[in-house]
């Protein structure tokens, strides 16, 4: 692992994934600053992919970067194979150079404004069965349950566990609600839920703990799209409590 | 026209590659579990590497091919037959319209690679043609194979499929099949066994394991235990731990990051892992040895055995020279042959 100081607000962690990928830790607690630095090496990369470059994952407070040590390695390497990989040429040490040099330009890297998005959502009823039990565990009225969760936006720190799954922050501490005793074996794409301190939404049928006080007609996960997660890391996301008159419509129309 | 499924066995999948570029919104990269033996079955019958083919599991399908086909078994020894009679593995196979390959006893290995000349004709769904269960996309319907179903094989255009066909017309006996005369050798190939040695390099958090747990890790045998699939494997063995309690912040995981969950119980995350993981890293498997845990079966023990990271990187770079040299050996053949 090694550790390139880069300026004095931050340091900048390189450690492998094994051979083909490569972790970049851009701060150590979950915040703002940290995620602006994570999403904008990840337009640059984007915008100029490095040869050999895959994919990149964002997370949190890292940005891990998959790629072909091959292709990586082929302007280097010529026609000399073989002594190469007698010489032990080092595809990460290589990727760990492009990225020093790469992160020591983002300082003036703007951050993109983030795209924001807003999930229309119908709260409580058959859409949101445990609606109930979160205002019960909050000591609130249902009402006061939506106008919280509705209130600000939510930032997408990134998106996995499932396809097009966002991990969102900024749900009210009041709403904090822990997860079900007993999981649902089956979770309606389009749920919104709260498990504990984060917020989600359910883009395909799966089993789940959450608590589970909505549903968006929108559609999360889009197979046939060439952006399938209509949800990115970086968004900014609105809920709009919407009647189920409303949401029935929506529906249809989709 | 294609290969109809009489019997699915026990997982049956269309695969390739993998589905790579969509990580970042949570789509799992998928794709064979043993890679070197997808690879070898299709540039044996002159695939592209990556083109997509079968993968069989413990106990293989029943196929009936419903047209002559170019085919290749690399990978397990799931014992393929054709009217009773060994189909051997590793080498290219032409078999003929009407007649059935059934796998039988799984002697070596866990997973088979059945390639046809051409590919196995499924839709390309974000880049890939493999199987996504979860999602229900990919591969055929995005589903495991089940009887009935007819998967198509793409139009094989290559010099490989010309050759055969011509030395079919040739033959006059009616054999359902017939196979080269050569093949990829032992030597040629990972070193397959049972209980294996399994290579890696330390994990993020190998460091904050206690040093009980990593001389464990390092030194015991590990029992896969029949908690398996696609998504990872779960072994027994010596229950490992951290110093301190230690929760990293989620962040993206791969194909051979072992993970130790709060119970001790270590996971190798395989073909079908999720793309984000928050349990403590303990070490990270070397891309050379993953084909030998794709063959393992519940049961098996492994033992790990730490390399550096460069040593990880040469291997790779070796590996790769020896796929590109298998690949050009194999064109000498057929024009050899010609």
């Amino acid at each position: 692992m090694s550790i390139v100081p880069v300026n004095p607000s931050f340091e900048v962690k390189l450690s492998p994934l094994g051979d083909t990928a490569i972790i970049v830790e851009l701060g150590s607690v979950i915040d703002q600053k940290t995620h602006e630095r994570v999403q904008a090496l990840s337009s640059y990369l984007r915008r100029e992919p490095f040869p050999g470059f895959i994919e990149l994952v964002p997370a949190f407070v890292t940005l891990t970067i998959f790629y072909d040590p091959m292709k990586l390695l082929a302007p280097v390497a010529e026609n000399n194979w073989n002594s190469l990989a007698e010489a032990a040429a080092s595809p990460y040490e290589w990727v760990c150079e492009l990225l020093m040099d790469i992160v020591s330009k983002l300082e003036g890297e703007q951050a993109a404004a983030p795209r924001i998005v807003t999930l229309p959502v119908c709260y409580g009823g058959e859409l949101g069965p445990d609606l109930a039990a979160v205002a019960a565990h909050s000591g609130l009225s249902e009402k006061e349950v939506i106008a919280l969760h509705a209130a600000q936006p939510y930032l997408v720190h990134m998106v996995g566990f499932a396809p097009g799954f966002p991990y969102l922050g900024g749900l009210p501490e009041q709403i904090a609600t822990p997860r079900r005793s007993t999981p649902r074996l089956r979770i309606e794409p389009g749920s919104v839920g709260i498990g504990g301190k984060q917020t989600g939404v359910y883009p395909i049928v799966s089993p789940g703990g959450w608590q589970i006080i909505g549903r968006t007609p929108l559609v999360l996960f889009r197979p046939s799209h060439e952006q399938p997660s209509l949800l990115q890391a970086g968004d900014q996301v609105y809920f709009k409590p919407i009647s189920y008159e409303a949401f029935i419509a929506w529906e249809e129309q989709a | 026209m294609g290969i109809r499924i009489k019997h699915a066995g026990l997982l049956t999948t269309v695969q390739d590659r993998g589905r790579l570029g969509y990580r970042q919104q949570g789509i799992i990269a998928g794709g064979g579990m043993d890679d070197f033996a997808l690879r070898a079955a299709n540039l044996l019958v002159g695939n592209e590497a990556g083109a997509a083919v079968l993968e069989a599991t413990l106990i293989g399908p029943k196929l009936i091919f419903e047209q002559d086909a170019l085919i290749a078994i690399c990978g397990g020894n799931l014992s393929p037959t054709v009217h009773g009679i060994a189909v051997p593995l590793w080498r290219p196979v032409y078999i003929k319209a009407g007649n059935e390959l059934s796998f039988g006893a799984c002697v070596a290995g866990a997973r088979a690679y059945i390639a046809a000349a051409g590919g196995v004709d499924v839709p390309l769904v974000m880049g890939s043609r493999s199987t996504y269960t979860r999602a229900a996309i990919g591969g055929f319907e995005g589903r495991a194979l089940k009887a009935g179903d007819v998967v198509a094989i793409g139009e094989g255009a290559s010099e490989t499929l010309f050759y055969w066909e011509q030395e079919a017309g040739d033959r006059q006996d009616a054999a359902p099949f017939f196979a080269a005369s050569w093949s990829i050798g032992s030597e040629g190939r990972p070193f397959y066994r049972k209980n294996p040695v399994i290579r890696f390099v330390p994990g993020r958090h190998f460091d904050a394991f206690t040093e009980g747990s990593r001389k464990h890790f390092l030194q015991s045998d590990f029992r896969i235990s029949t908690q398996l699939d696609r998504m990872g494997y779960r072994l027994e063995g010596p229950r490992l731990g951290t110093e301190a309690a230690l929760e990293p912040i989620s962040e993206a995981v791969s194909m051979g990051t072992i993970q130790v969950p709060a119970g001790g119980s270590p996971i190798i995350l395989m073909a079908d892992h999720q793309t984000i993981g928050g349990y403590p890293k303990i070490a990270q498997v070397a891309t050379v040895d993953l084909p030998l845990l794709a063959q393992a079966k519940p049961g098996e023990t492994i033992r790990f055995k730490q390399i550096t990271r460069q040593k990880s990187e040469e291997l790779y770079i070796k590996h790769e020279l020896q796929m590109q040299r298998l690949s050009m050996f194999i064109v000498i053949r057929y024009r050899e042959e010609r």
